[in-house]
């Protein structure tokens, strides 16, 4: 689960990170009333939308007065940013945050991130922060300054000592750098982030350090014991199909085909969107309805796929262990004569109890077009598609 | 005699009064699983499904030498379930639970490794389907009846995909020693690496089928120490070349990330390695079927 870039710097702020003065606003005049509160004459106002790279895409404007203020809110809120990480969806801007902008002598970078190859919390710093910073790793790995923290006893003070000198800092800096780092390191640790990012940390012309931006994602395996971080959730910033699946418990991408997909296990999932590619069709989403799905659930999941109204065949396909291909079958049914499916159906079960769910399949009376394997079931869905756009096009 | 597990393992349940823990301990019993006992904590001195229930894994080993253990405690209390199995000496954790917090898991690897390695638990999973020696024993939640016993070993992420390679293969008459599933999580106990080195030394398997997925880097280790050191015929999926690139937030993930973590990625370094490709999940089964057949003609 990703936070807003306030949001992030409020948690790091009460661990000893330097932020610049800034507040929330919810319109032009909030904005301006918050220059005022502020103070100083120059001020940055920035979209919170859960994404980077917002400068390049127009989410960040320089300002010097009320005017200036007033228009690039005006302007922005209301409006999706679209920048290189948000897909070409993009995403709404309906908060904005104004800071004090600050004189910049030197722009670092700072990240926290779970390694899956050491297995444990990495840190990679970089004395070259700013917007390049992966063009940089990429180009010079060996400029990227990297540790990794053991889980035992968590991050020292040496490590982050090694961090500060490696990034070059002047002497008079490298206490507060090392302060800086070991108190990010700990609200990643406090908090169960999965990811946190300070690009660019900054050194000012004044000689402090100060966290210019600040981006933070969560491990939601672990929400239940961070009641704090669950309130920040922003489902505005979500793709309202995976909001809705979400909310019914279902693992839900949505994706920019035509077949819904209704698939039990993450891996079989991922591989029948690969047959229905290899078959010739465009999956419409992932979606993995998970172990033990009831009736209910299976309903539940039609429901979110059907939401989508790009959606034009939905196939099912149940490899039942845990699951049972009776529940899946009563549940199809359910969603038939409950949800109202207008679209061509194809389901191929398999598994525990799976001459029950064919029969009940079989027994419905309903236009379910029945496969035996998935490479059948992906040929049939891709062929009752083309056959329902065909009829659509020709009515 | 397969790998991890076969039908003289002695087994207890973490979890084994729960609704999910009864169910499963139940159905791995009637597969023919030797199920020993069962652990909950308060529950200690009953008997459940005609087995005795612990207070503790140390009390369960002690009173019914236990070597194997599988565990389906909810995700706030599975980390420290699978430390308590790692300190009463159980040899083999398969940890069924989905959902357990990545510092958990952090805590779990790192806890492990105060054992000499000669005395380390073996951990599988978590969030996987287990493993199954099919004909002999089984430690998890897969459909007993869609494997065959015979000589091709799986090793798998994903639960459902892994039956889908088992019955296509079933289809064609053939058989797997043993089947074991690695789970979806970054973190997890086994790799595939872990595992393929298993299935290299096994005298009853003579080829393996691997089927990895997107993300993390555990397809491309695995490839290069097959490259160096596999004789037997190893065979790999990889899912997910159809997933699009993910959204994402920052640059951590980018920086610290390596060549060989999509699935194209992941299929070129296998191939490079000499790894027979699937090339659609439609196809295992032809796949083996055909590599076997080129195996023994060579021999």
């Amino acid at each position: 689960m990703d936070i807003h870039e306030y949001q992030a710097k409020e948690l790091l702020a009460r661990h000893g990170v330097h932020v610049p003065r800034g507040g929330l606003a919810y319109s032009p005049e909030q904005a301006t009333y918050r220059a005022r509160e502020i103070g100083g004459s120059k001020w940055v106002l920035k979209a919170q939308v859960h994404s980077g790279a917002r400068g390049k895409a127009g989410g960040i404007k320089l300002c010097s007065n009320d005017e200036e203020i007033s228009n690039a809110a005006e302007a922005m809120l209301g409006r999706k940013l679209v920048t290189q990480q948000t897909g070409p969806r993009g995403k709404l801007i309906s908060r904005l945050y104004l800071e004090e902008a600050v004189d910049i002598a030197q722009e670092l970078y700072l990240g926290f991130v779970l390694d899956r190859k050491e297995e444990r919390v990495m840190i990679v710093a970089s004395a070259a922060g700013g917007m390049e910073i992966e063009d940089i790793s990429e180009k010079q790995p060996d400029s990227i300054i990297r540790a990794t923290v053991d889980p035992g006893v968590g991050m020292q003070g040496f490590q982050a000592r090694e961090i500060a000198f490696g990034l070059g800092l002047e002497s008079s800096l490298i206490g507060k750098a090392t302060e800086t780092i070991l108190g990010c390191y700990q609200v990643f640790r406090d908090y169960d982030a999965s990811m946190l990012e300070i690009n660019p940390l900054v050194v000012t012309r004044d000689g402090s350090l100060v966290a210019l931006d600040a981006k933070m994602s969560f491990d939601e395996n672990a929400l239940f014991r961070r009641p704090e971080i669950s309130e920040l959730r922003d489902k505005s910033q979500e793709d309202p199909r995976e909001t809705f699946a979400s909310d019914r418990g279902l693992s839900y991408v949505g994706l920019d085909g035509n077949i819904g997909c209704i698939i039990n296990g993450a891996g079989l999932a991922m591989a029948t969107m690969d047959m229905i590619k290899i078959a010739g069709g465009e999956p419409a989403n992932f979606l993995d309805i998970g172990g033990g799905a009831s009736p209910e659930r299976v309903a539940k999941s039609f429901r979110a796929v059907l939401g989508d109204k790009q959606v034009e065949t939905i196939l099912v396909n149940i490899f039942a262990g845990i699951n049972r291909c009776d529940w899946v079958a009563e549940g199809v049914i359910k969603a038939i004569r409950e949800v109202g499916v207008d679209v061509p159906l194809v389901v191929r079960l398999s598994g525990t109890k799976v001459e029950e769910g064919r029969r009940i399949l079989a027994d419905s009376g309903e236009a379910v077009i029945v496969a035996d394997t998935l490479a059948e079931a992906a040929e049939k869905a891709v062929a009752a598609w083309r056959e329902a756009t065909k009829n659509k096009k020709a009515a | 005699m397969a790998i991890l597990l076969n039908r003289s393992t002695r087994v207890i349940v973490q979890g084994f009064t729960g609704k999910i823990g009864s169910f499963h301990a139940d159905d791995m019993k009637r597969y023919g699983t030797k199920l020993v006992g069962g652990v909950t904590p308060g529950k200690g001195g009953q008997t459940h499904l005609g087995l005795p229930v612990f207070n503790t894994v140390k009390g369960a080993v002690r009173e019914t030498r236990a070597e194997a253990s599988i565990v389906f405690v909810p995700p706030p209390f599975a980390a420290d379930s699978i430390m308590e199995a790692a300190d009463a000496g159980i040899k083999l954790c398969v940890c069924i639970t989905d959902g357990i917090p990545s510092q958990d898991m952090m805590q779990v690897k790192r806890y492990m490794r105060r054992y000499r390695f000669e005395d380390r638990m073996r951990l599988v999973g978590p969030n996987c389907a287990g493993v199954i020696t099919p004909g002999q024993a089984l430690m998890g939640i897969m459909p007993g009846s869609i494997y065959l016993p015979g000589r091709v070993g799986i090793v798998g992420r994903s639960g459902t995909l892994g039956y889908e390679a088992a019955s296509q293969m079933k289809a064609l008459g053939i058989g797997v020693s043993t089947s074991v599933g690695i789970g979806g999580d970054p973190i997890n106990g086994s790799s595939f690496k872990d595992i393929l080195q298993l299935f290299e030394r096994d005298d009853d398997t003579d080829a393996v089928v691997m089927i990895g997925e997107i993300g993390g880097p555990q397809e491309a280790e695995a490839a290069i120490w097959a490259r160096d050191n596999m004789r037997k015929p190893l065979i790999a999926y990889i899912a997910g070349l159809s997933a699009p690139k993910g959204r994402r937030m920052g640059h951590a993930g980018a920086i610290i990330s390596a060549f060989g973590e999509s699935a194209q990625e992941k299929v070129e370094i296998l191939k490079e390695a000499g790894v027979v490709i699937v090339p659609t999940p439609a196809s295992f089964g032809e796949v083996v079927a055909d590599t076997l057949a080129r195996t023994k003609k060579a021999a």
